[in-house]
């Protein structure tokens, strides 16, 4: 028995039980198509509908969006989320692909949509029949989110929205955009509203989507243009002028720290792939030859491999600590550290897996010698996308500095 | 065997930490410290003993000394995690005591069966007590002290704090086998000589042995001493993360009130970010730290590995956390009067002692790449 069983309520043990047989007839076993190491590197529409199937299939289940209440399409139940992700997890199923719908949308929309809204809008979330993106981002707002000049501008009970968004991404397959825009161009903040946004239905009336190619050479981000793209009011979330409060309700679920559980498939991918850590590093060194010996004998390789590894275990063990209260003295400083941590040991572990490779490193996804198939040098370009999307690095520590620290603001 | 969810940090650990960070910031608040410790400036100091024996005495009477003393030998037997958390309120006040040393000793003593016992309530009672193993280079490797005709022979090099301590635990090799003894510090044939160290919190000795008659309380000690060695570094990995959150909270305290181009300090990011990175070494520590007091306590299969990753994490912030430190405080953080070379040296002290970060992640490496048989001949 698990420890996170031992804790169980009557309900989520209830619901463990249930979860656990769903699994043992549900998983869909080996993919039939090469899954990406992330949903926001799904390039193909065959992997899309792929997971989206899987997604839906979950759904139906009872195993998304399950602490959600019913009316919205929810599962009614209460702290059972955390149970069906740890059972999906440990069973490495496929991953959800509707990622962004169920880790910022769905909560700022349920917490902030009008009722009938949230009934139109979750249920179709959850099963991952509508793919949801994000529209943040500006060429010239990245860190300075509060920046964003899409102009929505009132016309009756509508709104008239133009505009550039940048690097967003799925949206190529998405239906429903969450978006941070303008409605008033005399103040900063004050200044933001927050929509809902259909695009998929309004291709070439009002939204163009162009797909970036990433660095990677990967597709999987875009640009999303708008040209008097026609809304109705009702898809506004909150208040007129309230947009930057519930921006910070999306942000704040996207940095793992919102009350409401994310949920979370297995990191099952396809054979081609492979998960960042550091037990996977130590491996490739023990098969990676160096000289005489393996790379795995060099005093300072081995140093920092496992320098990668305490790094993992601490973040790992912070999600215990969170739940401690007397070994903490801030309840955000453990929550805000997440999105961080995460991305910057990802970053510096497929760092090191280059290093261990060696020259070796250099050769990519289409060279027949490539080491582990050139999936490290892939995943360490990726992961410039980790420390950069959702507010980058730098802005993690002034939020952690401000909020967690109490030192004087930036802004 | 799997590890509680809360680490096994009940609502007594959490009295028990709360009780003791009042206790010391009380009797003696950083002012009063740095007053007793470091009231002379003289760069060559004469190697001495700078404590209040009557704090002491409070703490055994409050029960400190008895609480990992195994319900068995007489004492209370709280979770190692307890143990972890009022020796973290002992590093944020950098309290001169035995403490440290006197629950180390414990760890080893608990781990001796029936041998242990008489010792043990000792400890219970309020003996305090030291470790003597370390050869003149640090390494903790019995043999500095021999078993010569059935009598100690040699010098142990850097005892901690055995200027405080009544007893101490020598391990010493009898025909090359660690086998462990108990000792007055007070016998004949037994020589204390301090060391001038940096840390001014803290005393240090070289203890001679000069044809000592002890007590020998284990036959076969290799054992004891290598199931106790993972606790000895949690223990002090607890003191340094304690110490690191004093260097942390008290920076942030500066860079709120100082101002510099007209804005507090804390306002510039090359300082905030600094801030945080300390924050961040800290959590990644005490996390870490807590994780290894529990699985000493509900899993010890792992708990050589996690002890591992605690000092050696433990070590790299103790010195990032008091580095920056004195580097934030700009001039004033350089300057005697100013409390932080207190944690700073301290922190030097406890980063090098029990194994540096390098070398506790040596360690790892073989236990993890090399399998364990390499890893215990290394």
């Amino acid at each position: 028995m698990s420890d996170s069983e031992r804790k169980d309520t009557a309900e989520q043990a209830e619901f463990r039980r249930y979860c656990k047989a769903w699994i043992a007839d549900n998983h869909p076993g080996e993919p039939t198509v090469r899954l990406p190491l992330s949903p926001l590197e799904i390039m193909t529409p065959e992997q899309m509908a792929y997971l989206q199937s899987w997604q839906k299939s979950a759904y139906d289940a009872g195993l998304v969006g399950c602490d959600y209440p019913k009316e919205v399409g929810g599962g009614g139940r209460k702290d059972c989320q955390r149970v069906a992700n740890e059972e999906l997890v440990a069973a490495r199923t496929p991953y959800y692909p509707n990622v962004i719908g169920l880790g910022m949308a769905a909560p700022t929309v349920f917490h902030h949509g009008k009722e009938a809204l949230k009934q139109q809008l979750l249920p179709r979330l959850f099963s991952g029949e509508d793919i949801w993106c994000q529209g943040f981002s500006e060429p010239g707002a990245g860190s300075d989110l509060a920046n964003v000049q899409t102009f929505a501008e009132p016309k009756g009970d509508k709104w008239i929205i133009n505009g550039h968004k940048v690097w967003t991404s799925l949206a190529h397959f998405a239906e429903w955009m969450i978006i941070l825009l303008r409605t008033d161009k005399g103040h900063k903040y004050e200044g933001l509203s927050y929509f809902v946004v259909p695009i998929a239905s309004a291709l070439g009336k009002g939204v163009t989507v162009k797909p970036l190619i990433k660095m990677t050479g990967e597709t999987g981000f875009n640009e999303v243009l708008f040209e008097n793209l026609e809304v109705d009011d009702s898809f506004r979330l909150d208040e007129l002028g309230k947009g930057w409060q519930v921006a910070m309700t999306t942000l704040l679920h996207e940095r793992g720290a919102g009350e409401l559980v994310t949920p979370r498939a297995g990191g099952l991918k396809s054979e081609s792939s492979l998960s960042i850590s550091s037990r996977n590093v130590m491996d490739l060194a023990t098969k990676t030859p160096r000289g005489a010996q393996q790379a795995s004998d060099d005093p300072l390789l081995r140093d920092r491999m496992v320098r990668q590894l305490i790094r993992e275990e601490a973040l790992k063990e912070h999600q215990r600590r969170s739940r401690v209260p007397a070994l903490i003295d801030h309840p955000m400083r453990l929550p805000l550290q997440n999105k961080l941590l995460a991305s910057e040991i990802a970053q510096d572990t497929a760092a090191l897996a280059l290093e261990v490779e060696g020259p070796a490193a250099s050769l990519y996804l289409a060279d027949e010698n490539a080491p582990a198939r050139g999936q490290w040098p892939l995943a360490y370009m990726n992961s410039y996308g980790m420390t950069i999307a959702a507010g980058t690095s730098e802005i993690q520590r002034n939020i952690l500095g401000e909020r967690v620290l109490g030192l004087a603001k930036s802004k | 065997m799997a590890q509680p969810k809360n680490y096994g940090f009940e609502e007594e650990a959490g009295m028990l930490k709360d009780g003791a960070r009042r206790f010391f910031a009380e009797k003696l608040p950083v002012d009063q410290l740095h007053a007793l410790v470091a009231d002379a400036y003289v760069p060559e100091r004469a190697p001495e003993v700078k404590w209040r024996k009557e704090l002491w005495d409070e703490m055994v009477a409050l029960g400190w000394t008895s609480l990992a003393v195994p319900e068995s030998a007489g004492g209370v037997g709280m979770p190692w995690v307890a143990v972890a958390a009022l020796l973290e309120e002992n590093g944020r006040a950098a309290f001169p005591s035995p403490l440290l040393t006197t629950l180390q000793a414990t760890a080893v003593l608990s781990h001796c069966g029936q041998a242990g016992e008489a010792a043990l309530a000792e400890v219970a009672g309020g003996c305090a007590a030291t470790i003597a193993v370390m050869d003149p280079a640090g390494s903790a490797v019995p043999g500095a002290v021999k078993v010569v005709d059935g009598k100690l022979m040699g010098t142990a090099s850097f005892v901690q704090d055995a200027g405080k301590c009544d007893s101490v635990l020598v391990v010493a090799t009898d025909e090359g086998e660690p086998t462990l003894f108990w000792v007055k510090l007070a016998s004949d044939g037994v020589e204390v000589r301090q060391d001038a160290i940096i840390d001014l919190t803290r005393d240090q000795a070289r203890v001679s042995f000069d044809g000592v008659a002890a007590d020998r309380i284990e036959t076969h000690g290799a054992a004891a001493w290598d199931a106790a060695l993972p606790t000895l570094w949690m223990l002090l990995s607890a003191d340094m993360v304690g110490a690191a959150e004093w260097l942390l909270q008290t920076t942030v305290e500066y860079a709120q009130q100082r101002k510099q181009f007209d804005r507090s300090l804390g306002f510039f990011q090359a300082v905030k970010h600094d801030l945080v990175n300390v924050m961040i070494a800290i959590d990644e520590s005490k996390s870490l730290l807590y994780s290894a007091a529990c699985a000493i306590d509900h899993e010890p299969e792992r708990a050589r590995e996690l002890a591992h990753m605690a000092k050696s994490s433990a070590s790299d912030t103790a010195a990032f956390a008091a580095g920056r430190t004195v580097q934030m405080h700009g001039g004033i953080g350089f300057t005697w009067e100013c409390y932080v070379h207190l944690y700073f040296k301290r922190q030097k002290h406890s980063q090098l002692l029990w194994g540096d970060a390098a070398w506790h992640r040596a360690a790892l490496a073989a236990l993890l790449l090399d399998g364990p048989s390499a890893a215990a001949a290394a």
